[in-house]
């Protein structure tokens, strides 16, 4: 399972990288391995603000559809528009072409989690 | 205790004492006293044939729509129904049959149901359609609370014709309140016709939707490609709702004005008029929109050997997955009146539909000719506005002493135009299909000059 030790992770399985203006977020290689083949993901609009933990937007896989949630406050800035014809990057690079959304905002924040803390707390979770 | 055998005196003393209670009563002890009932004021108990024979006796005195000139209309029609339709809806295999509950074993009703699908995409000029819906009130509920999931409900205006079936609009209150959706109503204009820039005032910028029916609760036929165009300029989905189908014989359904959801009522397509129901709902969209289309959805595939084969499709936005996030709370399938109206357009086929649509058309067209020469108390309410099958006819008195009048004359003429109120004059709507024959036409014009 591979955790790039560059980023921060929230324990709702979003990771954050930091930006000059803001943060990119997308899903774990973990959480795209338990959704299954993602078919379509539902973005938030730009200009959208939402805190912490608040639902972004969906990705629905071949097996069930659940809500990814902003990992910490901010304005929707981007939205990672070639998800809409292709779902599947976000199961081939997850860390990368699969990003979801980019927000203002700052990549701490309550309960985020550096690499390490976040593959502890999968250990933990699977334990 | 028998399984299919009601329960006897000695069954209720096991049960109650089982359950450690000494009577029925303190069974349902938790029914407050206002609402149960003692003892039921009943005649004597007599035999069954004698009752069966006294009911028959009693119903000689219904003026019945199968024996008398019927005019009847107002979002159920009377249209032909050739026996094919029940001699497959009575086959065991489809009567049976619900929503399939392991659904790709069900291969034919799943084919129906994609049929039925087929059709009413075809109809209503969009790219996918349900057969989940029960009845056109219900599909009009949904096609508003469609439009505020599309916009992402950051849209709670429903902006919506009062030319809009007075019950389907009573259905969308009880719903519109508790999904936090505010709906304002629209008065035709006065000639019966809603008007564009009317609808693009009251939508401001906050409009879901603006929902109107055509041909509409009089009649008339609404302008449809400024009436989209006035939604779309308002940032709002066009909503088209359908009460008679057969109009789609000839009108092109508002997908081809480009309205967003065409929906409505298919009981025109083979399904019998009664007390009640049992309706059909429809519900069309465009295909990208799918994801907020309420109910079940079967599409076409192949199995493992390559064959065409049928299954549910984007089940996840269903209630049994998706739960408190469902697109909604249907999950089923209007399963046997969808395969009523399958059967009854497949045997009817395009040609047929258009046809009598077409028939249904020139019988109002004459039956408005001959009451506009008729002259006297009598008059058309809307006389140059376009309709289908129905029109608004006003006479000497309140629609409702008008009805019951010709009821006398034994002519059942149509609906009272304000039984549920309204902003528009009081008097009958009369529909005409088909099934009327020149002689019904006969009939209620002269009954007409009766009580002139």
């Amino acid at each position: 399972m591979s955790i790039p030790a560059d980023l921060m992770y929230a324990r709702t399985h979003e990771w954050i990288r930091a930006e000059d203006d803001g943060v990119v977020v997308g899903i774990t290689h973990y959480a795209q391995d338990q959704l299954g083949e993602v078919v379509f993901v539902e973005l938030p609009e730009v200009g959208t603000t939402v805190d912490a933990g608040e639902e972004l937007g969906t990705l629905e896989s071949v097996k069930a559809v659940s809500e990814f949630l902003a990992p910490v406050a901010g304005e929707v800035l981007e939205v990672n528009e070639r998800l809409i014809d292709e779902p599947n990057l976000v199961n081939d690079d997850p860390y990368g072409d699969g990003w979801l959304v980019k927000m203002s905002g700052s990549a701490d924040g309550d309960g985020i989690l550096d690499a390490a803390a976040y593959k502890a707390f999968l250990e933990q979770e699977n334990a | 205790m028998h399984p299919w055998v009601g329960a006897g005196l000695e069954d209720r003393r096991d049960i109650l004492a089982e359950l450690g209670l000494s009577s029925i009563d303190e069974l349902f002890a938790s029914i407050p006293a206002a609402v149960s009932i003692d003892r039921l004021e009943l005649p004597p108990a007599r035999d069954e044939e004698s009752i069966k024979l006294a009911l028959a006796k009693l119903s000689t005195a219904n003026l019945s729509m199968d024996c008398a000139p019927c005019f009847l209309g107002a979002g159920v029609y009377r249209h032909l129904r050739p026996a094919v339709v029940d001699a497959v809806l009575s086959r065991a295999e489809f009567f049976t049959s619900y929503t399939p509950y392991q659904p790709e074993i069900s291969q034919g009703t799943l084919q129906v149901i994609f049929e039925f699908q087929t059709l009413i995409t075809r109809l209503t000029g969009l790219g996918v359609a349900n057969a989940s819906l029960y009845d056109g009130a219900t599909a009009f509920v949904e096609a508003v609370l469609f439009a505020h999931r599309v916009l992402r409900g950051k849209r709670d205006l429903a902006v919506v014709a009062e030319t809009v079936h007075p019950m389907y609009r009573r259905v969308l209150a009880t719903y519109a309140g508790a999904a936090g959706i505010e709906v304002v109503v629209v008065p035709p204009g006065a000639d019966g016709r809603l008007d564009p820039q009317a609808v693009r005032a009251a939508a401001g910028d906050r409009a879901c939707c603006v929902a109107l029916q055509s041909p509409n609760f009089l009649g008339i036929v609404e302008d449809l490609p400024a009436l989209a165009a006035a939604a779309h300029e308002a940032g709002a989905l066009a909503v088209e709702v359908v009460t008679e189908a057969v109009s789609l014989g000839l009108l092109a359904g508002g997908g081809a004005f480009g309205f967003d959801v065409v929906c409505g009522e298919a009981q025109s397509f083979g399904v019998a008029p009664g007390f009640g129901g049992p309706h059909l709902g429809f519900f069309a969209c465009a295909e990208k929109q799918v994801r907020q289309l309420p109910g079940r959805l079967v599409g076409e595939t192949v199995d493992s050997e390559g064959r065409r084969a049928f299954c549910l499709t984007l089940s996840t936005r269903e209630q049994h997955i998706r739960r408190a996030k469902a697109t909604s709370n249907i999950c089923t399938n209007q399963g046997l009146m969808a395969l009523a109206a399958t059967v009854w357009l497949e045997a009817v086929g395009g040609r047929g539909l258009r046809e009598l649509a077409a028939s249904c058309l020139a019988r109002s067209e004459e039956l408005k000719r001959r009451i506009a020469a008729l002259g006297g108390p009598w008059r058309l309410a809307y006389p140059a506005s376009p309709s289908f099958n129905e029109f608004l006819l006003l006479g000497p008195g309140p629609g409702a002493e008008l009805a019951a009048r010709l009821a006398r004359e034994s002519v059942l003429a149509g609906v009272p135009s304000s039984l549920w109120g309204g902003s528009w004059p009081d008097g009958i709507l009369v529909a005409t299909t088909e099934l009327n024959a020149a002689a019904d036409l006969d009939a209620l014009v002269a009954a007409l000059g009766r009580l002139s």
